[in-house]
């Protein structure tokens, strides 16, 4: 399949060149002409003044006038639901209104009945709540299977959930069998004012590029969601919903859940943190972190570091930010002695605000800190930790 | 390129480059500092085919030469000398079976050695015979189908973790160094313990140790060789492994140097990086030249033994004697480029400078070395 | 016991920009490499097959110089290599590569594990796994950082965000693969020497029997529509002087974010 040039259109102004995110064309005799790279992503069609490109596609007309509703998926956490679902009730509710649909909430569980009212006050007008002992445990496969039945029988316009490592296990499985596309760990999601198609923005290698992805011609449009991307909304009073429970047939074998051991949670989760504090390998040695911690105690703040440090066995695996570890986003995140490598960048910069300390002017963590300190860390983080005493009252 | 390489060799050289870079320098200071043996990274060099890169095929090696187990003990000495020397001393192990080995012997005992299942060590010094080889007490003697030795091995590298071991001892006293015979020991042959374990200044990661025959009692089929072999066997062993120490010595230096480059170039005094000066510049232009000569001699030596000459001592010894001299040199120089840094254990030069120390020991000390030189040369010249 | 292992060539991640000028990926340069949790899940396929024995498959979807990356994973230690590629896989998102591949492999037949990266650190979408997985029909696992064969089940252990859970699967399964399985062990030699000699077939749409309308960009329902450098971020005040006076700005600067 290739781009599609209508010659008589083309005047071989270029333009399509300029623009392709891919690099794959060139023109050959005044012409364009695109290779092996090309992606066919359109990005030239739309620049074309002249409307001579095209893409290959046939018109794919499904059932997609008939779809309609915002569903969010309403992963559990004990007994609570994950902090992202409430932040997609949230975003939801607001596409819902733009597209004047409802916001619908499925949970799967067992005895989870309960909880579903909690969803209404979030502005939710349905609650399909499905309950069963053998839903009990977490079961990609029983999962998949009631929600690809729901989904089937009721034809979502989207359908949103987080992407948790659970969201974003199961979830794929309900687009393969509905053949519909699904857009992993969105951070930004906006309806198309023109198309009313849902706008599902990305990052892509490693968080180098954001991509904006639409899903046309099936539905739902799915997406999973990075939390603590969008606010977490406050409960609406007096919202009315209604709590719909469905049947479950047969569910499918062929994974039994043996054990689930709950991880020994230290201290908070640093991804619900407000503020995190990061050591890299300027720290020296596992024993300063004895000087991180007090400023740490100071702000309330948890600890996490970079893959050195935790390579080096300073701190355990679980504090790891970054590409191979955790993705944060506290209001502030404080660098210590990290020179910001891109694979930690990624995991921070959804932080409100960074604070660089380093001792080399030219490390690349400055350049993505909204403030920094180039100086010795053992020098400054004492100095940091008086001068906040000082400011509170506290210094003697 | 200076040395082309035909694929196989690029192949074994990448691989070993690998498990040094990956394997060998993040682990190679805690080694060092615990004196612990690598038996993780022997484990991954045995999966990645490297012990068997001399043995033929038919003894489940690969069937490749000196050339090109010095490309492979090059690059893992860039990472670590001490692990470099354990892989060398079972090469060293392995050559007498290699050389001198029956065929029911070059089936016993090479596989597991080319498979990196057990490791080999050599046992020729004594606490009394050292440059002085021919001084050697260590006895064998026939009872029947079975040959008793007594006498105590020192300073034997892979004692006590190798599983194979080839040892020269006297069957018979009276003819002194003629009447010496090799014979292969296994751990846990009744009669023979291991004493004690070394601590040592440099390739900690090593293990150097006594070997103990209390009344050792092997089978005769042990026997390598004819009696009165021995001395043939440790020679001829000798000269195969001396141009291993050349590659060892070529690694370490060249990390000495690569380390030294970085450090200069980083290093800030008087306003700049200290390579602009000219008295680090030429140090450093030095020490690539020095290393550039002992690899030119080493690759060459190692290429000609592959062609099976009859004789060979004279250049294996030039081969051990200038490239154990240059990396002493080179590893100094690379202590002094980094001055401060380069004495602390922060930094990994002085370790090297450490290790490369023993190259001018091992295997024959340097003196000796230029003993075998100029016996030679007077022969040459007749 | 046969393995068929998943594997992506991806471009080394944090080398690809967009150029700020043109708006355009900036690709020139950039280093192709497996997807580094596909050589996860080669070592895992590696390790059962030092516990249990058979044969290791290496599948992938690509143009053809992702030969390159399937002679490498025979260097690993995968005995067979097969590249699908083929002009209309082009363009493919997950759904169609999930496709693709499910054909492939129902193809290779006879097979007891999948085991695929978690995730690919191109796309760092996680989803054709279970994708995959589902258009086989297989029990699955993503997350798995241990697995043993026991009593012909598949027994896993896999990684949550709030703890790790056991799970037996009927074979034949399909898992997917962190690192925390352990590095992957280095190319042999003699793997080396067999990749270079290895024959890969190349399977086309035809050759896997493929729905024109379910494969590369046909069969792909999402579209990008537009890529773009993530917003520039940090108001880089940068203080240099001595430590007490720099936390003294820094301090008022923070009060607005936090209570200082």
């Amino acid at each position: 399949m290739e781009l599609i040039l209508d010659k008589n259109k083309c005047t071989g102004c270029g333009q399509c060149v300029e623009v392709c995110p891919f690099g794959a064309i060139e023109l050959k005799d005044g012409l364009p002409v695109a290779n092996d790279e090309c992606r066919l992503c359109g990005v030239c069609v739309r620049k074309c003044p002249e409307g001579a490109l095209a893409l290959p596609e046939k018109a794919k007309k499904r059932d997609i006038q008939d779809a309609r509703d915002v569903w969010v998926y309403a992963e559990q956490k004990g007994n609570d639901f994950t902090g992202v679902v409430y932040e997609l009730l949230g975003k939801g509710r607001e596409l819902a209104q733009t597209l004047g649909q409802r916001l619908v909430a499925v949970v799967i569980g067992h005895e989870v009945e309960k909880h579903a009212h909690k969803l209404i006050n979030y502005g939710v007008d349905v609650a399909y709540v499905i309950d069963h002992p053998e839903l009990k445990d977490f079961n990609e496969k029983k999962y998949a299977q009631v929600l690809i039945d729901l989904i089937k029988a009721n034809q979502p316009n989207i359908f949103l959930a987080g992407a948790t490592p659970r969201g974003r296990s199961l979830i794929p499985q309900v687009a393969a069998a509905l053949e519909t596309g699904l857009t992993a760990d969105c951070t930004g999601l906006e309806i198309d004012p023109d198309t009313s198609l849902l706008l599902q923005t990305r990052p892509a290698y490693g968080g180098n590029i954001m991509a904006t992805i639409t899903c046309a011609h099936t539905r739902p449009q799915m997406a999973t969601v990075r939390p603590h991307i969008f606010p977490r909304p406050e409960a609406l009073s007096g919202h009315e919903g209604k709590i719909v429970k469905v049947e479950v047939e047969a569910l499918p074998q062929g994974i039994e859940v043996l054990s689930f051991v709950q991880a020994e949670i230290e201290g908070p989760d640093l991804t619900e943190a407000d503020v995190v504090i990061g050591v890299g390998r300027g720290i020296k040695g596992p024993e300063n972190l004895k000087l991180i911690e007090k400023l740490a105690c100071l702000l309330n703040a948890q600890i996490g570091g970079t893959r050195a440090v935790v390579d080096a066995g300073w701190l355990s695996h679980r504090y790891q930010i970054g590409q191979t570890g955790l993705t944060i986003s506290p209001k502030l995140y404080i660098a210590c002695g990290i020179s910001g490598a891109v694979q930690h960048i990624v995991g921070i910069q959804s932080a409100k605000t960074i604070v660089a300390i380093n001792k080399d002017p030219e490390a690349p963590i400055f350049e993505v800190a909204d403030y920094g300190i180039v100086g010795d860390l053992f020098e400054v983080i004492p100095a940091l930790i008086e001068e906040i005493k000082t400011r509170r009252g506290e210094s003697s | 390129m200076l040395y082309p390489l035909i694929d196989e060799q690029e192949m074994i050289k990448e691989v070993a480059r690998k498990i040094a870079e990956e394997r060998i320098v993040p682990k190679r200071a805690e080694l060092d500092e615990k004196e612990e043996f690598p038996w993780d990274i022997l484990k991954e060099m045995a999966q990645a085919d490297l012990f068997g890169i001399f043995i033929p095929e038919e003894y489940g090696g690969l069937g490749f030469g000196a050339f090109e187990n010095c490309l492979a003990v090059e690059q893992i000495a860039w990472g670590c000398a001490g692990v470099a020397t354990t892989y060398a001393a079972s090469g060293l192990g392995a050559y007498p079976i290699l050389l001198f080995g029956n065929e029911e012997q070059k089936k016993k005992y090479l596989p597991p050695i080319a498979r990196g299942e057990k490791l080999a060590a050599f046992g020729l010094t004594e606490p009394d015979a050292g440059s002085d080889a021919g001084a050697i007490k260590t006895t064998a003697v026939k009872d029947g189908d079975y040959y008793i030795l007594n006498g105590t091995k020192q300073w034997i590298t892979n004692a006590g973790e190798a599983e194979i071991y080839t040892i020269i001892a006297l069957t018979d006293k009276k003819k002194g160094p003629r009447g010496a015979s090799a014979f292969i020991v296994e751990k846990g042959d009744p009669g023979f313990s291991f004493g004690k374990r070394e601590k040592k200044m440099g390739i900690r990661a090593s293990a150097t140790g006594e070997l103990i025959f209390e009344d050792c009692r092997i089978p005769k089929d042990r026997l390598l060789g004819r009696e009165g072999m021995g001395f043939i066997i440790a020679l001829k062993t000798l000269d195969y492994a001396r141009p291993g120490v050349g590659a060892l010595a070529v690694g370490l230096a060249q990390a000495a140097l690569d380390e030294a480059i970085k450090y200069a170039k980083q290093r800030k005094q008087f306003g700049q990086a200290i390579i602009n000066f000219q008295a680090v510049a030429h140090m450093l232009a030095d020490m690539a030249t020095q290393i550039e000569a002992a690899r030119a001699l080493t690759y060459t030596v190692c290429k000609y033994i592959d062609t099976k000459p009859k004789d060979f001592s004279k250049y294996a010894a030039m081969v051990k004697l200038f490239a154990s001299d240059m990396a002493m040199k080179v590893t100094t120089d690379a202590v002094q480029i980094l001055g401060g840094c380069g004495y602390m254990k922060d930094f990994p030069v002085e370790k090297m400078m450490r290790d490369a120390k023993i190259l001018q020991i091992y295997e024959g000390t340097n003196q000796i070395q230029r003993n075998v030189i100029a016996r030679e040369l007077s022969k040459e010249y007749k | 016991m046969k393995y068929i292992v998943c594997l992506k060539q991806v471009p080394e991640t944090d080398k690809v920009k967009i150029n700020p000028e043109t708006g355009t990926l900036i690709r020139e340069g950039v280093k192709s490499i497996i997807n580094p949790y596909d050589l996860y899940a080669l070592e895992a396929a590696l390790k059962a097959k030092d516990a249990y024995g058979g044969k290791i498959v290496v599948i992938s979807m690509g143009p053809p110089q992702t030969e390159e990356a399937l002679r490498e994973a025979i260097a690993y230690g995968a005995d067979e290599a097969i590249l699908l590629s083929d002009r209309a896989f082009a363009g493919a998102d997950t759904l169609a590569t999930s496709y693709t591949l499910a054909q492939a492999i129902k193809k290779i037949g006879d097979y007891n594990i999948i085991f695929c990266g978690k995730q690919a650190i191109d796309g760092d979408t996680a989803q054709v796994g279970p994708e995959l997985a589902y258009r086989l029909g297989l029990p699955y696992a993503t997350y798995v950082h241990k697995f043993e064969i026991k009593d012909g089940s598949l027994i896993v252990e896999r990684d949550l965000d709030d703890g790790t859970q056991v799970l037996k699967l009927n074979l034949p399964a399909l898992v997917t693969i962190v690192k925390e399985i352990g590095e992957p062990r280095v190319p042999s030699i003699r793997g080396k020497m067999k990749a270079k000699k290895a024959k890969i077939p190349i399977w086309t749409a035809g050759e896997i029997e493929a729905d024109e309308e379910k494969i590369g960009l046909n069969g792909s329902p999402t579209r990008v529509v537009n890529v773009f450098s993530p917003p520039a971020r940090g108001k880089k005040e940068i203080f240099t002087g001595k430590p007490d006076e720099c936390v003294k700005q820094l301090c008022e600067r923070l009060g607005e974010v936090i209570s200082i």
